[in-house]
């Protein structure tokens, strides 16, 4: 059989559907993204997405392809723009709680919490330390279901979609405690200004005990399985390299930054709430690429568990029944003023910005979404590496576009 | 077009024939079953998961709640399914991208509206300017699921009742039978509208 | 170096901006005219505050207010830097070339307030289509396809 030294292009023949749908595609996205290639013109402009199984979400990337090589990579974002912001503007200070939770709705606890403390600080409510232990408990639960979804996605862009199964066990045992606490599995509406909405069940401490005995035992068993198998650390060694300065001029936070060997974490060194009062580690990597940030979130995870346990030690010793701040008012009228403040949420540094005109309702909410800020990267880590790459990337990331696009 | 509309009286009239002549309603019958059984115990599953409700698909999917055993399973591609799941909030920027992929479905295709912004624009409906309230505005969808988000076991029962709305089409479309809906319909609404959709 | 201290270089090297440093919650705030943030942002940026966290508008009728967010992590200090521009000119100098975080977040606020970054690179929308008309976070921003939350209180 003799191979034919160059492929025939006339012989091969599109289907009409193809061309009238690629067609269309070129009319609306034309305003949207540059579509016409930028380097040479033998380069391919490809778009991926907004519906597509690799991208975390609904994320449009235009790729500049040379071959199989990106050139240039542009993500379009603002599929799952809902005007959120907009939308706290028509809403009393309690009415915004539910829209916080569909912001980053993977991580539904520090997204209430970070809300919660800008109220706080506006209005100038005190938390009892009842509800600072459990709103601790809470979000370090909540860093390790979402950093198992992350690292489950990591694996499935690798390919090992065994890692997403066993990374998803985990997750759904932290759903089951947080289902016991507050009804609900993934939006809980659960962080309140002034406190928590409901103590924790009778039972609750020593389930949640149980968990995080054996989750660190489940993590060196992920580690193995994953980060273990040679096929995998072939993929994500030396792919998307950041470097630490690169990291802290683009605004990166959380494990993207850490992945590089940025030493910023904000429980230790912009110390809010109870944290003062733990003894962990914050995991650094050293050399930025897609290894290390996916490791950092691992280990993240094995830390959070000791803040966990130290954190039910200390509740013991805490006033019982005591989950709210005594005379809060029906409708929360604050003096007019802005406030800010932010969390370390499993991407980043998360902060909402209040402004408040003195009426029940917010004159201004934004939100400082971590994701956001990493996913302008993109363009940067993903240049000169090959497409299949550009998806490892991009889960390196970790965005969620309920966060990105608000 | 026409071709096909003569087809479909055609199996129409051979239907007929068949019900009068003596054993021919248990060629159709067992006919219908093969269908059913093929399409129904295969609803393979495109997952449109834009928000929210995607994580809850996700979580449906595996190992703990395990769709594959009703025989669905996502697949990325609209050319390999049979049923599209919107889960999630629709934006007017998302929305020709899904019903490109709606149009990319072969037939024949069912759309289930997951989670209280599919179905009506849910917590976004007041006060957004960029989201479509409710997918039904441009698909037509078969199977409503609420919740913000619904729980995966809510999830499967939506499979489930698309299972027995399957089952009630037949290959003979004069013989298909007609839905119940699982809520009381008030009595003054047009009986064609919330028959079809439950 | 703490927030008093930083107090007191910028009074030094600014005095008319003086009276406009306030510290509030341990952060401080700095309040300058839209034509000096130039100056001061490259004097902030070399003294140290190396990452722009968040950068924001809020819209008080005849005027919007940029709301910048600055953290020297060597430091531990956090900044707040605001500046007023006018509705009938919303033009502001970019800062991307000092912080190219500011890209994307110039972006957003060009898209939905409609303030114009002279000097960003690429100023295109970002959340919404390209061909979308008007600034939704505007007061004023008028859409027939926006219901009201009835008011239930």
């Amino acid at each position: 059989m003799s191979v034919p030294s160059d492929i025939d292009r006339e012989a091969m023949v599109v289907p009409a559907d193809c061309l009238e749908a690629a067609e269309s595609l070129r009319e609306v996205g034309a305003q949207d993204g540059r579509l016409t290639p930028e380097g040479d013109e033998d380069h391919l402009v490809v778009n991926i997405g907004p519906s597509h199984p690799s991208t975390h979400g609904v994320c449009r990337i235009v790729v500049e392809l040379d071959g199989e090589i990106v050139v240039r990579a542009e993500p379009v974002i603002g599929h799952l723009h809902r005007g959120i912001e907009k939308m706290a503007e028509n809403r009393t200070y309690m009415q915004v709680m539910p829209l916080t939770d569909r912001l980053d709705y993977v991580g539904s606890m520090y997204a209430n919490w970070a809300y919660c403390r800008a109220v706080e600080r506006l209005t100038g409510i005190r938390v009892p330390e009842r509800a600072e232990y459990i709103r601790v408990i809470v979000c370090e639960l909540q860093r390790i279901a979402s950093h198992m979804m992350s690292i489950g996605s990591t694996g499935a862009d690798t390919g090992a979609f065994t890692a997403f199964m066993y990374a998803f066990v985990q997750r759904e045992k932290v759903v089951d405690l947080f289902e016991a606490v507050c009804g609900a599995r993934l939006t809980y509406n659960y962080v309140r200004p002034g406190g928590v909405a409901a103590d924790l069940p009778e039972g609750w401490e020593e389930k949640c005990r149980a968990f995080i005995e054996q989750h660190p035992t489940a993590m060196v068993e992920l580690d193995r399985l994953l980060f273990g198998n040679v096929i995998a650390r072939a993929r994500l060694k030396d792919i998307g390299v950041l470097d630490p300065a690169t990291a802290v001029a683009w605004g990166a936070t959380g494990p993207v930054a850490r992945g590089s060997g940025v030493d910023w974490d904000l429980r230790r060194d912009d110390a809010y709430s109870v944290y003062p009062r733990f003894d962990f580690d914050v995991p650094l990597g050293e050399r930025g690429d897609c290894y290390d940030r996916a490791r950092v979130r691992l280990w993240e995870c094995v830390q959070s568990c000791r803040i966990i346990g130290q954190a039910l030690d200390q509740l013991a010793e805490c006033e019982p029944g005591v989950i709210k701040a005594d005379g809060l008012p029906r409708l929360l009228a604050p003096r007019p003023g802005d406030a800010y403040d932010h969390i370390e949420s499993a991407r980043g540094s998360l902060g909402v910005y209040l402004v408040s005109d003195g009426s029940v309702r917010p004159y201004r909410m934004k939100v400082r979404s971590p994701a956001f800020a990493n996913l302008a990267l993109l363009p940067m880590l993903a240049r000169g590496h090959t497409l299949s790459d550009l998806v490892v990337v991009l889960g390196s990331l970790d965005p969620v576009f309920g966060e990105v696009d608000r | 077009m026409e071709e096909g509309c003569a087809e479909v009286a055609g199996i129409d009239d051979v239907a007929r024939a068949l019900e009068r002549t003596s054993g021919g309603g248990v060629i159709l019958t067992s006919l219908d079953a093969i269908q059913d059984w093929a399409r129904g115990y295969s609803l393979w599953m495109m997952p449109m998961g834009t928000a929210c409700c995607a994580i809850e698909l996700i979580a449906a999917s595996f190992s703990r709640f395990d769709f594959d055993r009703h025989g669905s399973i996502p697949r990325p591609d609209p050319r390999h399914t049979d049923v599209m799941i919107v889960a999630g909030t629709i934006c007017t920027r998302m929305a020709p991208a899904v019903k490109r992929l709606w149009d990319q479905m072969p037939d024949p295709k069912w759309c289930i509206a997951m989670g209280n912004c599919a179905v009506s624009g849910g917590i976004f409906y007041y006060d957004t300017y960029s989201v479509v309230r409710g997918v039904d505005q441009f698909l037509p969808v078969d199977v409503y699921i609420t919740g913000c988000p619904p729980r995966p076991e809510s999830l499967q029962d939506g499979i489930l009742r698309l299972r027995e709305k399957v089952r009630a089409e037949s290959a003979s479309p004069s013989r298909t039978r007609e839905i119940e809906g699982v809520l009381p319909l008030p009595s003054d609404a047009p009986r064609g509208e919330a028959g079809e959709s439950e | 170096m703490n927030i008093t201290e930083l107090r007191e270089y910028l009074c030094t090297q600014y005095p008319d901006l003086c009276p406009l440093f306030s510290i509030e919650f341990g952060d401080g705030v700095l309040t300058v005219p839209s034509d000096r943030l130039g100056e001061a942002m490259c004097s902030l940026k070399d003294l140290g505050f190396d990452f722009l966290g968040m950068l924001t508008a809020v819209d008080y009728g005849d005027e919007f207010e940029l709301v910048y967010r600055l953290r020297a992590r060597e430091m531990h200090l956090g900044l707040f830097l605001k500046t007023r521009v006018p509705r009938e000119a919303p033009h502001i100098r970019s800062v991307t070339a000092l912080w190219p975080s500011a890209n994307w977040h110039e972006r957003e606020v060009f898209d939905l307030f409609g303030i114009v970054f002279d000097g960003h690179p690429d100023l295109r929308r970002i959340l919404l289509p390209d061909d979308w008309v008007g600034h939704p976070l505007r007061k004023d921003y008028e859409d027939p396809n926006i219901i009201r939350r009835p008011d239930y209180l």
